[in-house]
């Protein structure tokens, strides 16, 4: 129980901690999806890393299924 | 329910052992009636999936009319479109026929054709002899200037290569390939390397045979000056690896890709030799002096069968020059295409490397599944043709399938795997 405490005790020093750490620091951001987020970012000489992402068959419901059986 | 992903996995293995194991040779150059059916009617073959006259592009009109006279079934340009608008011509893809051709890609029976022998399977394929940059037939040129040059393939230029390459026993293009991508080539829009080596390859060969020092000259001069003069052999290469490949029962990976200036076509082994098709797309490229996006032709040629053995934009890696002369970007995101391509493939190739790119293979074998899972499409490096007749090439680019190929291919290939 004790052991307990201690960890919940120490969990929200370490979230302040990281928290400030992120407000004191310029911001490094990876970011999925749409890539004009990036771009703009990357404009501003924000450190941005840009996953290139879709959802599978570009959404398309039945396709994916199609897909899911096919085995990918 | 049978674990289908397992039986495809299993299916697209066979199609890559029989796509890394082929052995291409070039062999000879053949007259095209000695390996063409006898049609019944003038017949012309040429690039992409099936069309008809009436929706022919431009320059494929153009071609059409220029090789009717070269053929000698028109006296002028004029009478053999009357004869094609008419039905006395009949049009049919050079793929079923064994044949692939680049552009406008005009085959027929009067023509010269190079011979390409995938050893390890025992088939061939046959594509005509590159004409040159500028105006040419493969990009709808047809004034007397094109006909004269094809007439000279014709009868001297090609029974002359042919003449050397049997003496010389044939030449293995897998090894000139690899050389070549450490060169700098990717074997669609860079063959300076290939075209290169070729030619030394070649040269002592012609020289032996040759019976007239001015013919060989002739010869000599036309080879060493066009840096395309492989694209037809790596082209005829691509079919010689590719049709092994077609009808394995479950496999998912594309054994054709080509254009017609109208529809770009695709077929995928599983599904045999259907053809699914979509409107072609337009090139984005850069334009030579005095032409412009206005009189660009959508795309064209069966020259895809290049990206479909993985090489073109798939080894854009090896050819960073390629990039800004597409007008892809600098020369330094030449890697991303290759990388990009991966996605889509089901393996790379161990014996066709890129060496700046740390050996890495080129990406071999797309799968349908992962193009229409990623919309990755297929980058194909391209020439831009105008869109009118007789005109030419105006310029260069990259291009992609159109999805809805592989989309309407996927519905079909599920349906031979029992879903609906």
């Amino acid at each position: 129980m004790a052991r307990t405490s201690d960890a919940a005790g120490a969990a929200p020093k370490e979230t302040m901690k990281q928290s400030a750490r992120l407000l004191a620091e310029p911001p490094r951001v990876i970011n999925v999806g749409l890539e004009g987020f990036a771009v703009e970012l990357a404009a501003q000489g924000v450190t941005v890393v840009h996953v290139d992402w879709t959802p599978p068959a570009a959404g398309d419901p039945q396709l994916a299924r199609l897909l899911g059986k096919l085995g990918t | 329910m049978p674990d289908l992903g397992a039986i495809i996995e299993k299916a697209n293995a066979e199609a890559l052992r029989r796509m890394l194991t082929g052995e291409p040779w070039l062999i000879d150059v053949v007259p095209a009636r000695d390996v063409l059916p006898d049609f019944a009617s003038p017949t012309i073959l040429h690039a992409g999936p099936p069309v008809t006259w009436g929706r022919m592009c431009g320059p494929m009109r153009g071609a059409v009319t220029g090789i009717a006279v070269f053929e000698g079934w028109a006296e002028s340009l004029a009478e053999a479109e009357r004869m094609a608008e008419t039905g006395a011509i009949a049009f049919e893809p050079n793929h079923h026929h064994d044949c692939v051709g680049p552009m406008t890609g005009m085959t027929t029976r009067g023509q010269m054709l190079l011979v390409v022998e995938n050893r390890t399977f025992g088939n061939r394929a046959y594509c005509a002899i590159n004409e040159g940059l500028g105006k040419v037939m493969r990009f709808g040129g047809n004034d007397a200037e094109v006909l004269d040059r094809i007439r000279w393939l014709t009868h001297e230029l090609g029974p002359m290569l042919g003449a050397a390459l049997r003496q010389m026993g044939g030449i293995p293009l897998k090894p000139l390939i690899a050389r070549g991508l450490a060169m700098g080539d990717e074997m669609h829009q860079r063959n300076v390397a290939c075209s290169s080596l070729l030619l030394r390859q070649l040269a002592p060969a012609l020289a032996r045979t040759a019976t007239d020092s001015e013919a060989l000259a002739r010869a000599l001069t036309f080879v060493g000056a066009n840096d395309q003069f492989h694209l037809n052999i790596a082209m005829a290469m691509g079919k010689a690896i590719m049709d092994p490949v077609r009808g394995i029962e479950a496999s998912s990976v594309v054994t054709a890709m080509c254009r017609n200036g109208t529809d770009f076509g695709i077929r995928v082994s599983g599904t045999g030799d259907r053809w699914f098709t979509a409107p072609v797309e337009m090139p984005q490229g850069l334009y030579f002096p005095g032409f412009t996006a206005a009189d660009a032709n959508p795309d064209m040629g069966d020259s895809t069968i290049v990206e479909t053995i993985g090489l073109g934009a798939f080894a854009m890696g090896a050819a960073p020059a390629v990039v800004g002369f597409v007008g892809a970007g600098h020369p330094t995101e030449a890697a991303r295409f290759t990388r990009s391509m991966r996605e889509i493939t089901v393996a790379q190739n161990p014996e066709w490397v890129i060496p700046a790119m740390d050996n890495y293979g080129v990406p071999t074998g797309i799968d349908i599944r992962f193009v229409v899972e990623t919309g990755i499409m297929p980058t194909i490096n391209t020439g831009i043709a105008h869109r009118k007749p007789g005109v030419g090439q105006v310029g260069a680019g990259i291009v992609h399938a159109p999805r809805t190929c592989f989309t309407s291919a996927l519905v079909a290939f599920a349906e031979t795997m029992g879903i609906a």
